[in-house]
């Protein structure tokens, strides 16, 4: 759908926004492009169509290499590529209906027709009601519906989201990433999203790059980014959401070497099909070895539950080792975190 | 006052009212599309014309750093060339227009530069044209505050329009000079004064009603 290839921007003052960037976006996909500010993301977005011109590489959408039309060319198919903003850009000399109007009129699409077209577009983000507010009687997540009216008039095949919901509070964020889950869905409209928050990724995202410096430093499903990170960057993304930290109290107690009278520390990780079995139990019941648990988090990313269980192994070496083999022939990770002294429990 | 002096007068204002009026509806016509193109030739606008853009910016300049006083003997050849006279209502209307073009395109330059840059990315996102970016976007987005230009425009021709007496262009400045000043009725002077505050006084209010029925982005919030 989205074909970017080897595409690089330098603005007029020297300043290199973009290297070497190279992205396929694949039809009715949801996809994420994440970065602090400063990454390129917006320049990136914005090469998607064209309002920025790449200095070098191509841009393809739909077949249609962006970067060889001409100027009315581009209009064209500009219209095909619908984007919303992070400061919605209504026009607030019109009313509601009329912003939503604006593309197919600049389409020169007959007055009956738009009015055929604007009412279900209003209905479906839930704004039939306001049909005849102006932008300023409208709160800022009833602004980005209409944006998304907007945006999808003129039946794009693909959806820009420029920092859509970076404006609006958590509660209103959570509805216009549920309309735009229902969009992608109803639509198979493609998606692409640009954010510096990680929650947003998670929420709808199916595939998501990481921008730094200009460059995509890491891309891949967003459950697989989560859950293994690469990057540093992507890392420190990921920290917030997913709590792979230990405490403090912990860290200090924590010893490289095995110690006479200590237990082994270990982090078990589950995902994949076998996340949903009852493992820690089990190995308990199995095995004559106790776990102590010291720090538990579940999350759910894209539906799949993705675990992270830190444990003190109480028992003999070599039960604990069997208990280590048989939670790994279950295809969950397994690490040594340390060990720490049997008799610090009581004082801790 | 005696019924010639209010003759005198009601002619004066009539005056006023055709050089003002006149004056006023063609400096609009002709320098709010001025203002648009001084704003769109800009540095990374729409339809960028560097060349173009300092050329008429520095003619605006000019025009408007002379005063009124020396650009009304200044132009007299045009004037003449234009409406066939140099003396009279109809000459003073040239050089006031001329005078207004360039004050009201600033202005209304000024206004469409308030416009959000977002909308014109917006626009320009959907596929607009540039003309379609001035005439659906800039213009109707700036209208309110070209309104407000316009008016600040008819109240500054009003104060010039009493220069106009020096082309023998008559109307109420001319009446307060001539009568009020050089023949001693101070009497005529004050109604002269009275008579063009009212008159400044309801354009503003004018004005301003028009810009704020106009604006709608002071709209308060409805009930959800």
């Amino acid at each position: 759908m989205i074909e970017i290839t080897n595409l690089s921007k330098t603005f007029g003052n020297g300043a290199k926004v973009l290297a070497d960037v190279s992205l396929t976006i694949a039809p009715g996909e949801i996809f994420g492009i994440i970065g602090r500010s400063g990454a390129g993301k917006s320049t990136l977005v914005r090469c998607l169509n064209l309002l920025e011109r790449p200095t070098s590489g191509r841009v393809t959408v739909e077949g249609r290499e962006l970067t060889t039309l001409s100027e009315s060319e581009l209009r064209l198919a500009r219209r095909k590529i619908g984007m919303i903003f992070q400061h919605f850009n209504l026009l607030s000399s019109r009313t509601v209906f009329d912003n939503v109007a604006f593309p197919l009129e600049l389409a020169g699409l007959p007055k009956a027709e738009i009015a055929r077209k604007v009412a279900p577009l209003l209905e479906l983000v839930g704004l039939a009601d306001k049909s005849d507010a102006y932008p300023a009687q409208l709160s800022g997540g009833q602004k980005q519906r209409v944006g998304i009216a907007r945006a999808l008039a003129s039946e794009p095949s693909v959806l820009l989201c420029d920092e859509a919901t970076s404006a609006l509070d958590p509660e209103t964020t959570k509805s216009i990433l549920a309309l735009l889950q229902d969009i992608n869905a109803k639509l198979g409209l493609t998606i692409v999203l640009i954010t510096h928050e990680m929650p947003v990724i998670k929420e709808i995202c199916h595939r998501v790059a990481v921008l730094d410096g200009g460059h995509v430093v890491e891309e891949g499903g967003v459950f697989d980014v989560f859950t293994a990170p690469k990057a540093e960057i992507t890392k420190s993304f990921v920290r917030d959401l997913v709590d792979r930290e230990l405490p403090e109290a912990l860290k200090e107690r924590l010893r490289n070497t095995p110690l006479t009278e200590g237990n082994p520390v270990l982090r078990v990780i589950f995902t994949g099909p076998n996340a949903y079995s009852p493992v820690i139990s089990d190995v308990v019941r199995r095995f004559e070895v106790s776990l102590n648990i010291l720090q538990a988090h579940v999350d759910y990313i894209q539906g799949a539950p993705y675990g992270n269980i830190v444990v003190e192994a109480i028992g003999k070496p070599a039960d604990i080792q069997t208990a280590i083999d048989h939670i790994r022939n279950q295809d969950l990770r397994v690490e040594v975190l340390g060990h720490v002294a049997g008799h610090d429990r009581a004082v801790a | 006052m005696s019924p010639v002096m209010i003759g005198l007068l009601l002619d004066a204002l009539w005056e006023t009212l055709i050089m003002v009026g006149i004056s006023s509806a063609l400096s609009a016509l002709l320098g709010v599309p001025l203002g648009i193109l001084l704003v769109v030739t800009g540095r990374g606008h729409i339809l960028e014309r560097p060349l173009f853009n300092s050329v008429a910016g520095a003619i605006v300049n000019a025009a408007r750093s002379t005063p009124f006083i020396i650009l009304l003997v200044a132009i007299i050849p045009l004037t003449r060339l234009v409406v066939g006279t140099s003396i009279g209502t109809a000459a003073a209307i040239v050089p006031l227009t001329i005078a207004a073009i360039p004050f009201v395109a600033r202005l209304a330059e000024a206004s469409l530069r308030e416009v959000d840059p977002g909308l014109i990315e917006a626009a320009q996102a959907m596929g607009a044209s540039p003309q379609q970016i001035v005439f659906k976007v800039l213009v109707p987005e700036a209208w309110p505050g070209i309104i407000a230009g316009l008016t600040i425009t008819v109240v500054s021709l009003i104060s010039y329009s009493a220069m106009a007496g020096a082309v023998g262009g008559g109307g109420l400045g001319d009446l307060g000079i001539r009568y009020g000043y050089q023949r001693f009725q101070p009497e005529v002077m004050l109604t002269v004064v009275v008579v063009l505050i009212v008159l400044v006084q309801a354009f503003q209010s004018l004005g301003d009603a028009l810009a704020r029925r106009l604006n709608k982005r002071l709209i308060g919030k409805g009930s959800n």
